[in-house]
């Protein structure tokens, strides 16, 4: 099964947005869009994955063995770090329509007047 | 109308997901040319920090910004009106154990955030991994000490100048390579010693610059939540 | 051509993954949510580990340890006590 790690990433971005679209919470449907995002994180990676290869990181190690792919590892970690951020400015906002109409529910955040 | 849309997306997603080359049969030529020569030419052993600030550092600054932007705007939404300057929150944690093991977390954690962001072009690690290791380590004030402790750290007047110093330290280091006739973010100095500190060139640079930018906004922004959640409460 | 073969590690960590994904989004109290997300970073940490990428999975460590249950908490906290 070598296919496996590009279906459980196809498998994670489908759950992630189910929840987005059953949510009845807004900090849930923050926290099921980060599910989402992680799934690119571990389809990313398993792309660039070479058999048998160990970190390229090359201390100690002698030049020329075999190493995964560093390109998508530096797309990836500077990713999850901004991921979070996103996260926030979201809360943020899911706040901001809490203090407006005091609830947190999605379906009933009709047109906001004046 | 949810699950017809959705199960067409699973089956274009398992069409497209089968047909890409199997795992582990990496195909492109840029990961196999910068694995074998990065070491000789940067003298860098981490190859994924060198490849984020040095080959492709034009990307990291536009990763910088969009955390300089997203910050900015998470301060404009959680900034309130009646948020009273003066009040004293009670909030002081009484257990000495808590106290006494935190604070010296504090200091270890600290120590290991610096050693992430210095020795990134050595170990794994690098700018922003180490940034927001900073950044949590002096969370852990709030946590084990009082707010009072909290906010002599976390004020806009200390915060606001080490962000603008990371984020514009980056398009500076990069402006000098421009001064001197080369492209933008050119690396300037020689390459040093492998396995070192003082390798590199002009990479550790923006890599601290980077490490710097990435702490202070992530200080800002849990200063901001944490003031949204202990003003209510006082 | 040959077929690579995953390392078994790799499947029990790739199935793991999976089921905790699952079960981050069929949580509905939010409170709850939070300490399975803390669940689901862990094992997507191992995972980055496995694939053989240490920088990601130190990253992917103090983002999902502190980074998430922070903002998320004060932002429960905040919406409940109002």
């Amino acid at each position: 099964m070598s296919v496996l790690p590009y279906l459980v990433a196809g498998w994670i971005c489908v759950i992630g947005l189910y929840g987005i679209v059953t949510s009845r919470d807004l900090i849930h449907l923050a926290l099921c869009l980060t599910v989402t995002q992680s799934s690119t994180y571990v389809l990313l990676l398993a792309v660039g994955y070479v058999q048998g290869g160990g970190p390229p990181i090359f201390k100690g190690v002698e030049l020329g063995t075999t190493a995964v792919d560093p390109v998508v590892q530096s797309l990836t970690l500077t990713d999850i770090v901004v991921s979070v951020t996103v996260l926030a400015l979201i809360l943020a906002l899911a706040l901001d329509v809490h203090s407006e109409i005091e609830t947190m529910d999605p379906d009933r955040i009709v047109e906001l007047q004046g | 109308m949810f699950l017809p849309s959705v199960a067409l997306l699973a089956a274009l997603l398992t069409w497209s997901l089968v047909a890409i080359p199997h795992f582990g049969h990496y195909r492109g030529p840029y990961g196999f040319v910068l694995n074998r020569v990065v070491l000789p030419e940067r003298h860098m052993t981490n190859v994924v920090t060198a490849t984020v600030f040095d080959y492709r550092g034009f990307d990291t600054m536009g990763e910088e910004f969009i955390l300089f932007i997203a910050v900015t705007g998470v301060v404009l939404l959680l900034r309130e009106q009646d948020r009273d300057e003066s009040s004293d929150s009670e909030d002081e944690i009484g257990s000495d154990a808590v106290r006494v093991g935190g604070s010296l977390a504090v200091g270890v954690c600290l120590l290991v955030a610096l050693w992430l962001i210095a020795f990134g072009f050595v170990t794994p690690g690098g700018g922003f991994q180490g940034g927001v290791a900073l950044a949590s380590s002096l969370v852990l004030v709030f946590l084990v000490a009082s707010h009072k402790a909290w906010s002599g750290i976390a004020s806009e007047e200390v915060l606001d100048p080490f962000e603008g110093v990371g984020a514009g330290g980056y398009v500076v280091v990069g402006l000098a390579a421009l001064i001197g006739g080369m492209a933008f973010l050119t690396n300037l100095l020689g390459p040093g010693t492998p396995g070192t500190l003082y390798s590199g060139g002009s990479a550790p640079f923006v890599n601290w610059a980077a490490g710097t930018e990435v702490a202070a906004a992530f200080l800002i922004l849990f200063m901001e939540f944490i003031e949204a959640y202990v003003v209510p409460l006082a | 051509m040959t077929v690579a073969t995953l390392v078994p590690l790799q499947s029990v960590t790739l199935a793991l993954v999976a089921a905790a994904a699952t079960l981050v989004v069929l949580t509905r109290d939010v409170q709850r949510q939070i300490l399975v997300n803390g669940i689901y970073g862990i094992l997507l940490v191992i995972l980055f580990t496995v694939f053989a990428a240490p920088d990601v999975a130190l990253s992917m460590l103090v983002v999902s340890t502190v980074g998430y249950p922070l903002v998320v908490l004060i932002a429960i906290a905040r919406s409940r006590n109002k």
